[in-house]
């Protein structure tokens, strides 16, 4: 404990007398602090004593800590460590908020100015975090364990500071009162219960429904939609002897690396009003050519696409997850394959069924992309909160009480699956070899499943093609001469006196695949350090942390990006404009899915491992290291895949996030197809395909030879 | 003193479960001492306590005279022998026996030299570049073995190290580490739920019941002077009948059903208690004599070396191994039981 925690207090106090305390211009790893290293790179210390005085409030901790070093020792040690460096993280976040940028949050402290916090800072505030977290190791708690509570509590900082801080921006906007004047409900409600919300005027048949009606329809249908195709599917793969099961795989794992707005952009091209579908039956039948496309219809139909494959991931595990021996049981009970079914196998499906619906539901209200593309006069949350912010009149106080709304579905869809689903798990996997098989489908139903998936099959199949043809022709509908143009405008290369990258879409693609690369491994390492102690380590407090870490898989991407904007526009955090806060979104938003591939991997390793490891004088560390990383590889590559797609793909957080120097694919994208240059969006959009697939088997490659070769090994124990 | 482990008033709950009622005990350096019980009466809870996989809820913890009880597993001095061998599969045999030497900081070219002493010590020289997985059980056991003892720890754990052999290897292996534990003068603590292990393996043993100490002794002790009924039936088979003790003392007279015989054993108090009569100690007999129960046989099973009954009284059913007879009894015939008063044990129920 004692060194541990002289390990920090070192590290804190250097960091306060030697680095810059606030954020410098060119970012930290230029180093050009060190030639402005009087001016305003100083460190806190030249700070403190030059002007900002407030800047000595932090130091108190650590001088704190370094007396208790000096004075005493065990749990009275441990004792003053907790208080002193709890103590240094209040006065240092108290400071911080209490003098904001330029200006100060009270009267009394008018005329103080501060920037952003920076590296000084940073490594201040780790300090100040390791060294209360040492000493909580020091009570006992964590069985002692300084890494553990360490690695606890920078989870909980982290989460606290990147997803509980930028939300609470939110909840205050929403009850702010014009004019500063402090909080109340006295505005939120009227605008909260106001009928551009809530309305049900379509049921009615009036006019249109408000947005928060409209997405929990949408959310509604989609749900249906998505699980009982992806139940279809499930059982085709399952449960019946269908022979082209490995491309229907493919098929669906397609919509995963597919960019947002793509699917809306194709079916533009094939069902809009001057689509090549519509034309052909507008000059064949006679039909009137009409705009069901955008709206209600086309949405839904966008987003089935999109979704489908979740459902069917979900339902896939479930479906295999039953027992085949009770399936086989009711058949020697002289029940028919249909009366099985009905009466068995489709009872036990049935919270994985509920799963897949909540899901599904959760996914359509936050999608952004679709909705934005297709949704014409069909308003939902998520386009709404982004019209708030960037809209002709932005409006934070709306965005904050739509994205309350939006949050509030989401958060309540999310509860009910883990109150009411977490423990009614029926599926039967035991680690016992069960040898049954699973009883096939009755042919009614088997006709039905394939009815219903295989023209869905092949109309994604079409869509694919056509989204690979569309990029080559000049323009799709009207002038379908090939061409590279639209290639060459946005990936253009110029070899003359060297390399020059010429196309349009060079700059935001590098800066994508950057930032997604840099992204990738933290959020895997998150994701899996926190499943390790989830799943691995007892402490206090352990189920409310949990929910934290699990949290920000409920907040919409739009709710979370606008959250961003108004937390880190400004000290203590200003982070907007940087490429470090797309790495933290992306961070934040992806890990719960990290947590649940480290959880399920890391169930699946005897614990006796870790233990055995431990009493044979390791440090949890170690094992970490030793022990668990090489026996998960699997796990590591699904969250770097997982992190590495989805930060490529995901546009609703990072729309409001990019800056000129940090532009995305996606926002890139949304500008070209806001200009109506789609021969340029669906040409990016396929390189991005192609660039994720080869991402996604080179990571295979390199991990994935390690997992073969475990997986022989451990077959056999 | 090195070696020694001892336990004050320790407890432990996991949230409101208590796993372990205050618990004190003292482990000799040197000895083999088991923690003996049915499942869920806190054995292994204790075992990990030593080890420091679980934290004490109260009490304090000392190891080699050393308190122990906020010490992290890492550095405590002991290693542990697990139910599941807990080998890890991505590492040869030599790097399994060598990894608690190597996170240690150990010179390479040590552990390797140590890590292989340590394999010959359980007979596995030469298996050093296999992987687990190309060992058989009982070679996997080894192994497990060997990884904990490299380390010299003052304290060896074993929980339950041979529930995953067959029933002969067994037999061969607990002798084997009752062998190695006493040349290396190791202490050991054991965790088993078979009696039969228990009594093979122990200097002393613990047994367990509700998160509390049933009874400590030797096995003998255990066998000869149970303190309690479920001690009687848990350690050797038993046959309690209720019995009254209508006077204690040097002598003690009881009532068996409505007979009334004396018993030259002691017992503490009068009342109600129940007689322990072991199987092999029961005669049965052709003809009626008065302090001679009636029975009738139920079930016979002839085992080759033995013969066991199952037989109905009026005490209820008793259970009887007879040395082979010629002439066996059969189901349905009538017998006499007869025993030797002096093998009569009484505990209060």
């Amino acid at each position: 404990m004692q060194r541990t925690a002289k390990l920090w207090l070192l590290i804190g106090l250097a960091a306060y007398a030697v680095l810059p305390w606030y954020m410098v211009p060119g970012g930290f790893w230029s180093f050009g602090w060190l030639q402005a290293w009087s001016a305003d790179a100083r460190p806190a210390l030249v700070w403190a004593l030059g002007g900002h005085a407030w800047l000595l409030a932090p130091v108190i901790g650590l001088l704190g800590a370094a007396l208790a070093l000096a004075t005493t020792r065990g749990l009275a040690l441990a004792r003053a460590l907790v208080v002193s460096g709890a103590l240094g993280l209040l006065l240092m976040a108290g400071q911080g908020l209490a003098i904001l940028g330029n200006r100060a949050r009270f009267e009394a402290l008018d005329g103080l100015t501060q920037p952003g916090m920076g590296a000084g800072a940073l490594l201040v505030a780790a300090a100040l975090l390791f060294i209360l977290t040492t000493g909580i190791s020091g009570l006992g708690r964590g069985r002692g364990d300084v890494f553990i509570t360490g690695m606890v509590g920078a989870i909980v900082a982290l989460v606290g500071v990147f997803v509980f801080y930028p939300m609470s921006f939110i909840l205050i906007r929403a009850f702010e009162l014009r004019g500063g004047a402090g909080l109340g409900v006295s505005e939120f409600l009227p605008r909260f219960l106001a009928p551009d919300i809530w309305s049900i005027a379509c049921l009615l048949g009036t006019g249109y429904c408000g947005a928060a009606m409209n997405s929990l329809l949408l959310g509604l249908a989609t749900a249906t939609g998505t699980t009982i195709m992806g139940l279809a599917f499930a059982l085709i793969f399952t449960r019946t002897a269908f022979p082209a099961k490995r491309f229907l795989r493919v098929l669906t794992i397609l919509p995963i690396i597919t960019p947002p707005f793509v699917i809306g952009l194709v079916l533009i091209l094939l069902f809009g009003r001057s689509g090549t579908i519509t034309e052909f039956f507008s000059d064949a039948f006679g039909w009137e050519k009409t705009r069901w496309l955008y709206g209600f219809w086309g949405v839904w139909l966008a987003q089935m696409l999109s979704f489908t494959p979740i459902a069917f991931l979900v339902l896939i595990g479930v479906v295999e997850g039953v027992n085949p021996s009770v399936e086989e049981a009711s058949q020697t009970l002289d029940a028919n394959r249909w009366q099985t079914f009905r009466f068995v196998s489709l009872p036990l499906m049935r919270p994985g069924l509920a799963n897949a619906f909540l899901l599904g539901f959760i996914e359509s209200l936050a999608d952004f992309g679709n909705p934005l593309v297709l949704g014409g006069n069909f308003n939902v949350l998520s386009t709404e909160i982004y019209f708030a912010i960037v809209g002709t009149v932005a409006d934070p106080a709306k965005a904050a009480i739509l994205s309350l709304t939006l949050l509030s579905m989401t958060l309540g869809a999310f509860l009910a699956q883990r109150t009411w689903l977490g423990k009614k798990n029926y599926a039967t996997v035991t680690g016992k070899g069960d040898s049954g098989q699973h009883a096939g489908l009755n042919p009614a139903l088997r006709w039905a499943c394939y009815a219903l998936a295989l023209p869905w099959a092949l109309f994604t199949m079409v869509l694919y093609a056509l989204i690979m043809f569309g990029s080559f022709v000049k323009l799709w509908g009207y002038d379908h001469t090939l061409t590279l143009e639209h290639y060459r405008r946005a990936f253009g290369i110029v070899v003359r006196n060297g390399v020059h990258l010429t196309g349009s879409a060079w700059d935001s693609f590098l800066t994508t695949l950057t930032i997604a690369a840099i992204a990738a491994p933290l959020t895997a390492a998150v994701g899996l350090a926190t499943a390790y102690l989830l799943v691995r380590q007892k402490f206090a407090g352990k189920d409310a942390f949990e929910f934290s870490t699990m949290l920000s898989f409920a907040i919409p991407g739009t709710v979370i990006g606008v959250a961003y904007v108004m937390a880190f526009n400004f000290p203590p955090i200003e982070l907007t404009g940087t490429g470090l806060i797309l790495i933290i979104v992306f961070i934040f938003r992806n890990m719960p899915v990290g947590v649940r591939g480290g959880i399920a991997a890391m169930s699946q390793l005897d614990r006796s491992l870790d233990e055995a490891s431990v009493t044979l004088g390791a440090s949890s560390a170690t094992t970490l290291r030793r022990v668990i990383l090489p026996l998960m590889g699997p796990a590591i590559l699904a969250a770097l895949t997982y992190s590495f797609v989805r930060a490529i793909t995901s546009v609703s957080a990072v729309i409001f996030l990019v800056s000129a120097r940090y532009n995305m694919a996606t926002s890139f994208i949304v500008g070209r197809v806001e200009n109506g240059e789609f021969g340029i969006a669906i040409a990016y959009a396929a390189v991005l395909i192609v660039t994720m697939l080869l991402a996604i088997l080179a990571l295979q490659l390199l991990i994935g030879r390690r997992k073969l070769r475990r997986a022989d090994r451990l077959q056999a124990t | 003193m090195k070696g020694s482990v001892r336990f004050e008033n320790v407890t432990k709950r996991f949230g409101d479960v208590v796993a372990l009622k205050p618990l004190s005990l003292d482990i000799t350096p040197g000895t083999l001492v088991t923690l003996l019980g049915p499942s869920g009466c806190g054995k292994t809870t204790t075992l990990r306590l030593i080890a420091g996989l679980e934290s004490a809820s109260e009490g304090r913890i000392l190891i080699g005279g050393q308190d122990v009880t906020h010490l992290s597993a890492t550095y405590r001095a002991v290693s542990m022998v697990f139910q599941s061998y807990a080998l890890f599969p991505h590492m040869s045999v030599l790097e399994n026996v060598g990894y608690g030497l190597r996170v240690k900081g150990m010179p390479k070219s040590e552990v390797k030299a140590r890590a292989e002493h340590g394999l010959e010590q359980v007979g596995l020289k030469g298996f050093g570049e296999r992987l687990p997985s190309e060992l058989s059980g009982g070679q996997q056991q080894r192994v497990a073995v060997a990884r904990a003892i490299v380390l010299e720890p003052e304290v060896l754990l074993l929980d339950e190290p041979l529930s995953n052999l067959d029933a002969k290897l067994r037999r061969h292996v607990r002798e084997e580490i009752r062998q190695i534990q006493q040349q290396l003068g190791l202490t050991a603590v054991y965790v088993t739920h078979d009696q039969e292990e228990a009594m093979a393996v122990s200097d002393r043993i613990i047994v367990m019941k509700n998160a509390e100490i049933a009874q400590e002794g030797t096995p003998q002790d255990l066998y000869d002077r149970p303190a309690s009924a479920f001690i009687a039936d848990f350690i050797g088979d038993a046959n309690l009948l209720d019995v009254e003790i209508c006077r204690s003392g040097q002598d003690t007279e009881i009532v068996l059903l409505d007979r009334k015989l004396t018993l030259p054993v002691q017992s503490a108090a009068t009342g109600a208690a129940q007689m322990v009569l072991r199987p092999h100690d029961i005669r049965l007999e052709r003809s009626p004599a008065p302090d001679r129960l009636p029975a009738k046989i139920v079930y016979a099973a002839w085992l080759g070396n033995t013969v066991q009954y199952t037989l109905a009284t009026e005490a209820g059913s008793i259970f009887v191994i007879a040395p082979p007879q010629a002439d066996p009894f059969c189901t349905g015939d009538t017998v006499y039981l007869a025993f030797d008063p002096q093998k009569v044990r009484l505990v209060t129920s």
